[in-house]
């Protein structure tokens, strides 16, 4: 509570030493410009030029403080941090406002400060993504220190046990039960992936097919933002709608033809998770197609095919390296989704071939480790960070290639709207 | 030239309708289609006006005439790709061997199948050289077995004077191939399904000079087989190659003429104009 | 060597027949994804419009001693039982508020319990023959009924499903969007005009991009692991709230924004900058006056999608912890809150047969919100339009 004072007194004072900058900056120049001598800039300029110089370098300083203090454990008393950062505000309203000459750049000034905000904001993205990087390659490597990194990946049995124990201090507890063997773990991952594929792929590319090259152009242009809707609905709701409405279905309709199926099987999850990602094939492979140079589509035609053998034999060839990209792009976006599993699907690591079994994927098993009450340092919770660092090396490269194949097909084709 | 040229219609009697104005003794004329009345709209602008001629088998006839007077539409209603375009609307006859092509009941894939077409710019299909030529006598049915198709292709190639370049690589992609050779592969798989005639659409204007020559060989060639329509705009090569020239403008075949003649004494002012490089 | 008509249009026979077969089978892949839409909506309106329906119950409550201590001894025994037991546990605290009402009778619509609006709706239910016959009683009377469920969109949740609400949830989105829209905007949109306006093409600038290509692909769990080591971890953010909830969003959400923007922003004509370098603008004014107002519109419409995309998304907020159990509408950024979807994930997960009819509710009102949302990026985008 104390700390929020002191930030709160803090903010004040910067607050009006930034306006006790902007008027006395515009003020003098106001002054100087009154006196007939020419100015670089405008008075409103300067008086920026001065806000600048006071609060730049004390909230930095300020920044840089509570950075050390966070990251090497610093001890830096926060009242003489933020009393510092003030003594500092002070002194660059003093610089800022003897700034304000005819003879110096003000506006340039600002627009190079501009642009260094701009970059520093540009850089937040990439942080991001080396932020994910570190924090799930730090733990991950916490998790590799008690579990073998070579039994993770080769061992086919995932029991986390009793692991908790062990960072509870009762190693010889818990160490005896835990195995952390991530084959089942992908194996069911790659099923359910493997049925939305069966289901998306087909429907997605047929119906790409059709917008594309049949559809009269008002059905097109009311289907694509239809077909969108379905990758707008949140998982959640898909999730829902495969384990009440899709898995009782698909149990039912196995009964039906004789096969004896769980209520979390692997197909009601692949399934919607398939309708899910329908759009994303067609969309992308709709303007594909659509970017496939006509005079190719005329080349065949002309030599007597039919309209069916052209879009076969011509046109989804030269589409092939989008299409491909799309489908790559909907596999990664499968292998990561979560919702879905983790609500239709099952919890047991099981490896097996039959769909109808349930079976449990690597997302689960990461939500499943990191919402229980379970001690953050358990082998259990950093097991989450390993799994996620898999999944992070699987979708990356996918979305890499992806990008590679589009990047071939649109210097091919000197298309630029992909 | 002379500025107050007489009137040229005076030249001889008018020519029957659809018959080129002077004979080309020298030309083959059985007749390959015959053209009456054809008229073509785009939505509501009428681009082709009442068009009559006769096109001879085994000949090379050349339509010039500056740009946007129809010539490659007109290209384009004898074997129907207009019909790719939702709006254009097609009325008149187009006549080959007996039938009216623009009846509904007239399959314009089989149509096509008879009358090929060389587009302006050379459109391989992103397959190899192999199949480019393949591909098409395949599904229709012309090849049954491996060593059928094998020689095929390489009729073909021949005949496109091609072999010689592609012979050691025809199973790399057709795009890899230089844009003259592109358009002689393009000739090639035209050729390839033995067609009655060929349509080309400008098939030089994409190439240098160089290529453009060999092409024009070839199509003096190919007229042994082929009956060859190509529209042009450069009429050097129209009297290069061509037996018979329709000069065309707005939407309307002004002169229909044995080549020689057309180029050395047009019967109407308008082509001579044209040709004199008054207009165009 | 050549062929006649009639010798080609016999072998085309099949081959027409062919064509037409991928015609009419891709136009059927596209019914059937049409089909799945309509389903997948009708079947959520048939579950979840019965959640605005509550059956109440008129009922006399008797204020006497006994309901000082234990509610149900107000109601008559017979009734007590259909009656939801949120309302029984509020009269003892009525009483000690208004000790006036001690002796005094009065008769009111209450809340009935989960199994009579089940009973009622026809849906499956654990009301024994003797209930059933009250119940119906009771309808004959006009003292049962179903009437909308103004509880629904006024509380928060509870264990009870006849007592639970969005209410708390709703607040926890909007809170949560708050910061998400607080981050990410002004971060994505400066992004974008660096990008486009600024930046160099060296090997920085494309590192960059292709990053935030990449960032726009990564599963959002894994934006989930990040919030998670970093924000609560490391920087020690309280977990469960809607500022680290917020916070994870706003990283997913950045590269949405980024990419929209910097379309709006090449959708400007060169010819604009041009004009503006010419009248001496520095390169800074250029974008500030002339490009950004320009790319607005897009910007705004890339930002609806963005938003609209973060409001579904659950999978990030529940390993961050927003998936408590939020029976009051909370009033902070820093204290613990749940949104829609983490709700919706909850009661999916409850074993109350009620509940489903709950969570179909909740998923209509997500779903109503995000179509508005993504209705109006639509007409935002149609408004403002322009061709150059």
């Amino acid at each position: 509570m104390q700390t929020n004072q002191l930030l709160a007194m803090f903010s004040g004072v910067l607050l009006l030493l930034g306006l006790i900058a902007f008027f006395l900056g515009r003020a003098k120049a106001a002054r100087v410009r009154a006196s007939g001598t020419a100015m670089y800039a405008q008075p409103d300029q300067y008086a920026w030029f001065a806000v600048l110089a006071t609060a730049g370098p004390a909230i930095t300083v300020g920044a840089i403080g509570a950075f050390l203090m966070l990251l090497l454990g610093a001890e830096i008393p926060t009242l003489y941090l933020l009393a510092g950062s003030l003594v500092i505000a002070a002194i660059g309203l003093l610089v800022g406002v003897s700034q304000v000459k005819p003879d110096f750049h003000a506006r340039q000034a600002i627009e190079r400060v501009i642009r260094w905000v701009l970059v520093a904001a540009a850089m937040i993205s990439i942080f991001t993504t080396f932020g994910i990087l570190f924090s799930i390659i730090f733990e991950a490597l916490r998790f590799f220190k008690m579990h073998s990194f070579w039994d993770f990946i080769t061992g086919t049995v995932w029991n986390p046990g009793a692991s908790f124990l062990a960072a509870a201090g009762r190693a010889e507890a818990g160490a005896t039960g835990a195995q952390f063997g991530s084959v089942p773990l992908f194996a069911g991952t790659f099923m359910i992936t493997a049925i939305a594929m069966l289901v998306a792929i087909p429907v997605g590319l047929l119906s790409a097919i059709y917008m594309a090259e049949f559809a009269p152009s008002r059905v097109r242009t009311l289907a694509k933002p239809t077909l969108e809707v379905l990758a707008g609905i949140p998982t959640v709701v898909y999730g829902f709608f495969a384990a009440i409405t899709v898995a009782p279905l698909i149990v039912d309709l196995a009964g039906f033809l004789g096969i004896d199926a769980a209520y979390n099987n692997a197909v009601a999850p692949g399934v919607v998770m398939g309708i899910m990602i329908i759009p994303f094939i067609s969309s992308l492979s709709d303007d594909v197609i659509n970017a496939v140079p006509d005079s190719m589509r005329q080349g065949s035609l002309a030599l007597g095919m039919t309209k069916g053998e052209t879009i076969r034999d011509v046109v989804i060839p030269a589409a092939l390296p989008g299409i491909i990209s799309a489908s790559l792009l909907a596999v990664s976006r499968a292998l990561g989704e979560t919702m879905i599993v983790v609500m239709a699907a099952g919890m047991r690591p099981n490896l097996t071939a039959n769909p109808f079994e349930d079976m449990t994927t690597v997302t689960v098993r990461i939500v499943a480790a990191l919402t229980g009450d379970l001690e953050f340092e358990s082998a259990e919770t950093l097991s989450a960070f390993a799994l996620g660092l898999v999944l992070f090396a699987v979708t990356l490269s996918l979305n890499l290639v992806s990008v590679l194949m589009i990047r071939r097909f649109r210097e091919k084709y000197r298309v630029n709207n992909l | 030239m002379n500025m107050q040229a007489a009137p040229r219609q005076t030249l001889g009697a008018a020519p029957e309708v659809g018959q080129p104005h002077t004979r080309n003794e020298a030309a083959c004329h059985d007749l390959s289609i015959r053209v009456r009345d054809l008229k073509l709209w785009y939505g509501e602008s009428q681009a082709l006006k009442g068009l009559n001629i006769d096109l001879f088998q085994k000949n090379v006839t050349a339509l010039i005439g500056p740009s946007g007077c129809g010539k490659s539409t007109f290209l384009r209603c004898l074997n129907r790709m207009n019909d790719l375009i939702p709006s254009v609307r097609v009325e008149g006859l187009v006549e080959m061997d007996g039938h009216d092509v623009n009846q509904t009941k007239m399959d314009e894939v089989a149509l096509r199948r008879r009358v090929g077409m060389v587009f302006q710019k050379p459109n391989p299909f992103p397959k190899s050289i192999y199949e480019n030529i393949a591909y098409a006598p395949r599904m229709h049915d012309l090849v049954s077995r491996k060593p059928e198709q094998d020689e095929l292709v390489e009729k073909a190639l021949r005949d496109a004077g091609l072999w010689e370049e592609v012979k050691d690589k025809l199973h790399q992609p057709g795009t890899s191939l230089s844009g003259g050779q592109q358009q002689r592969l393009c000739i090639a798989r035209a050729i390839a399904v033995q067609p009655d005639v060929i349509l080309m659409d400008e098939p030089t204007s994409a190439l240098d000079p160089i290529s453009t020559a060999t092409i024009e060989d070839l199509m003096d060639r190919l007229k042994e087989q082929f009956t060859i329509i190509t529209v042009t705009h450069n009429m050097q090569q129209a009297a290069r190659v061509a037996d018979y020239t329709a000069f065309f403008h707005l939407g309307e075949i002004i002169e229909y003429n044995d080549t020689k003649t057309m180029f050395a004494n047009p019967a109407t002012k308008k082509a001579e104009d044209y040709i004199t490089g008054r207009y165009g | 060597m050549s062929h006649t008509f009639d010798d080609i249009s016999a072998q085309l026979k099949r081959r027409h027949r062919r064509s037409a077969r991928l015609k009419w089978i891709s136009m059927g892949a596209l019914g059937l994804a049409g089909l799945f839409l309509v389903l997948f909506f009708a079947d959520m309106l048939v579950k979840g419009l019965p959640a605005f329906q509550q059956a109440q119950i008129q009922v006399e409550i008797d204020y006497n001693e006994d309901a000082q201590r234990m509610g149900r001894a107000a109601l008559d025994p017979d009734e007590s039982r259909l009656v939801s037991r949120t309302f029984e546990r509020l009269i003892p605290v009525e009483l000690r508020e208004n000790p006036e009402l001690l002796g005094t009778t009065e008769t009111r619509w209450v809340l009935a319990d989960s199994e009579v609006d089940q009973y009622l709706k026809g849906h499956r239910h654990k009301l024994s023959d003797d209930q059933q016959a009250t119940v119906d009683a009771l309808v004959e009377q006009g003292r049962a009924a179903l009437k909308f469920n103004t509880n629904f969109f006024t509380t928060g949740d509870s264990k009870m499903p006849e007592a639970s609400g969005i209410l708390s949830a709703v607040m926890g989105t909007v809170m949560t969007m708050l910061v998400t829209l607080a981050i990410s905007f002004p971060i994505g949109v400066m992004t974008a005009v660096y990008l486009e306006e600024f930046a160099p093409d060296n090997r920085l600038t494309q590192l960059i991009e292709i990053n935030i290509n990449n960032l726009a692909a990564i599963p959002s769990i894994l934006f989930g692991l990040l919030g998670l080591a970093i924000f609560i971890n490391f920087f020690g953010v309280p977990r469960s709230t809607p500022l680290v909830g917020g916070m994870t969003l706003a990283l997913m959400t950045l590269p949405v924004i980024i990419i929209a923007t910097r379309t709006a922003l090449r959708s400007v004509p060169d010819s604009i900058r041009h004009a503006a370098f010419g009248v001496g603008c520095s390169r800074w004014q250029v974008v500030r006056d002339h490009v950004l107002p320009l790319a607005m519109p897009g910007i705004m419409t890339g930002s609806i999608i963005g938003l609209a995309q973060a409001m579904g998304e659950t999978a990030p907020l529940i390993i961050v912890g927003m998936v408590a159990f939020i029976p009051d509408v909370g009033a902070s950024f820093t204290e613990a809150a749940t949104v829609l979807p983490a709700q919706i994930f909850t009661w999916a997960g409850e074993p109350e047969k009620a509940f489903v009819e709950k969570t179909a509710g909740g998923i209509l009102v997500l779903l109503a919100i995000l179509i508005f949302l993504n209705a109006s990026a639509v007409i935002l985008r149609k408004k403002f339009e322009r061709r150059w």
